[in-house]
């Protein structure tokens, strides 16, 4: 479990995050959904610690992971994945190379177990014969693939993912969306995702925090969502203009 | 206000060193890594410093050449002064602004565009100490290589000299081998390497630093690409006036 109490961030006196408060729940798909600029970003980057919090606390199990010293949060880093926006694969190494290195890094397995590991894991989502390619060799979803394996590598318990699908075209998008579920559940991982794309909301969303301008404006399950009065929130889930109609012609059915 | 943004600077600076010494997660990797920079950012760099040192001694010889025109003047003198000349200024110095351009500007584009592209990120995700494992093999591969091109600088720069003052005319060969034995201080050696070891340690670091702590997009990494190599290479000018004070007064 993950829990966030009453954090708040600014930048440049700018307040991005306001006394932040949300529970993430184990062995679940957890999203944060919100517009572009509303802190979704800061507040996973908050929860990993790559941004340092102004004020507030976050729990992982019973393990203030704030206040900890850069040691122990090694600690706790280990057991974290991070699928990153652009995907973050090291440029300089080949597919196999970057799902290898956090083995190399903080393993003492010998090379014949990476390479089964690295290949299981490129397996796992689906990358084949691509071990000695490069990331600028690689397609969008083939590189937000390698970035899935190479956060599973150390088989971590907390898997952070932000924004996953974005320039990806709708149906790898999909794919995608189903790998990160799929691979929660096998390893009963808590995951949370951020995005502002619906699509996924509907797929993988089984607890949805809604954020807005550094706000939580509503908690609640994908089924709940299509339900709310939040006016917030209802802008910006029938923000296009088929939802919108589909939304009228239920009301007008209903 | 300016003040208080360069000592906020110069933290950061001294902030990120301490993250960068300290002890390397995997002894297999700093060594791999080291080994990988050494060819990266030494062995590459042999090529430019050979051919530069070549015509800077070529140069200096036939400047000093033509500026000691005079019968009381030995002709070996010209030996001993492209030998000097050499060793306690152009090897170290200009070899070292040469490579702040050169190793400076790729450091800093490397690491930005590393810092950009979410990939420092990624590595202090997994908890790796993200400067060390970046910077420290760097820093270690110029300070065991740079000294190596500085006297590889001073040996082509002096042949250079030699051939061009024979192919010239202004100095025999045997005048210019005379010259260059003549009145030799081994220290001189010493005190070259010592600043290239100081130059080295500026280079990296300044230019580790400026790419660390991008942020932006590909403008702002060609901004601290540019300013690495003026930084680095102002501060390379100003060690060289104290290191020479220290050194050699």
């Amino acid at each position: 479990m993950i829990k966030v109490a009453n954090i708040c961030k600014s930048f440049n006196g700018k307040k991005v995050l306001d006394d932040v408060s949300v529970t993430f729940e184990p062995g679940k798909t957890n999203l944060i959904i919100g517009r572009s600029g509303s802190g979704k970003t800061v507040l996973l980057k908050s929860i990993v610690g790559l941004h340092e919090i102004d004020c507030g606390e976050i729990w992982f199990e019973d393990l203030l992971f704030n206040r900890l010293d850069f040691r122990d949060r090694k600690e706790v880093r280990k057991q974290m994945g991070m699928l990153f926006q652009g995907s973050a694969l090291f440029d300089s190494m080949t597919t196999e190379q970057n799902v290898r290195f956090p083995l190399d890094m903080f393993t003492n397995q010998t090379p014949e177990e990476k390479t089964e590991r690295v290949n299981f894991c490129l397996k796992r989502v689906d990358i084949l014969n691509a071990n000695k390619l490069f990331p600028a060799e690689l397609s969008g979803g083939m590189k937000k693939r390698v970035a899935i394996a190479r956060a599973i590598a150390l088989n971590p318990k907390y898997l952070f993912c932000d924004e996953p699908n974005s320039g990806l075209d709708p149906i790898t998008a999909i794919l995608i969306d189903e790998l990160i579920k799929e691979i929660t559940e096998e390893y009963n991982m808590t995951t949370i995702v951020n995005t502002h794309d619906m699509n996924s909301v509907m797929e993988i969303g089984e607890k949805i925090v809604f954020i807005n301008e550094g706000v939580i404006c509503w908690e609640g399950s994908k089924n709940d969502i299509l339900k709310s009065d939040n006016e917030i929130l209802n802008d910006f889930v029938f923000a296009n203009s088929l939802a919108k109609q589909l939304r009228s012609s239920e009301k007008q059915d209903g | 206000m300016q003040m208080i943004k360069f000592l906020e600077q110069l933290g950061l600076y001294f902030i990120l060193l301490k993250k960068v010494f300290s002890k390397p997660e995997k002894h297999a990797i700093y060594y791999r890594q080291t080994m990988h920079e050494l060819v990266s950012l030494g062995l590459n760099s042999v090529g430019i410093i050979s051919i530069i040192s070549f015509f800077m001694g070529s140069a200096i010889t036939l400047q000093t050449a033509y500026n000691t025109e005079n019968p009381i003047y030995p002709t070996y003198l010209i030996g001993l002064g492209c030998r000097d000349s050499i060793i306690l200024e152009f090897s170290s110095t200009i070899t070292a602004l040469i490579l702040a351009g050169k190793v400076g500007s790729n450091i800093a584009s490397e690491i930005g565009t590393m810092r950009i592209t979410e990939q420092i990120d990624a590595l202090e995700i997994m908890g790796v100490n993200s400067a060390s494992h970046l910077i420290l093999p760097k820093i270690t591969a110029t300070l065991l290589f740079n000294p190596i091109l500085t006297l590889i600088s001073i040996i082509v720069g002096i042949i250079g000299g030699g051939i061009a003052g024979t192919m010239a005319g202004v100095i025999t060969a045997q005048d210019f081998i005379y010259g260059i034995q003549y009145a030799f201080i081994p220290y001189y050696i010493t005190y070259s390497i010592i600043k290239t070891l100081f130059f080295a340690f500026i280079i990296t670091t300044i230019s580790s630093f400026q790419g660390y702590y991008v942020s932006g997009g590909s403008l702002e990494v060609g901004r601290a690409s540019t300013k690495a190599v003026v930084y680095s290479s102002l501060l390379i000018l100003v060690f060289n006036v104290i290191l020479t004070q220290l050194l050699l007064s």
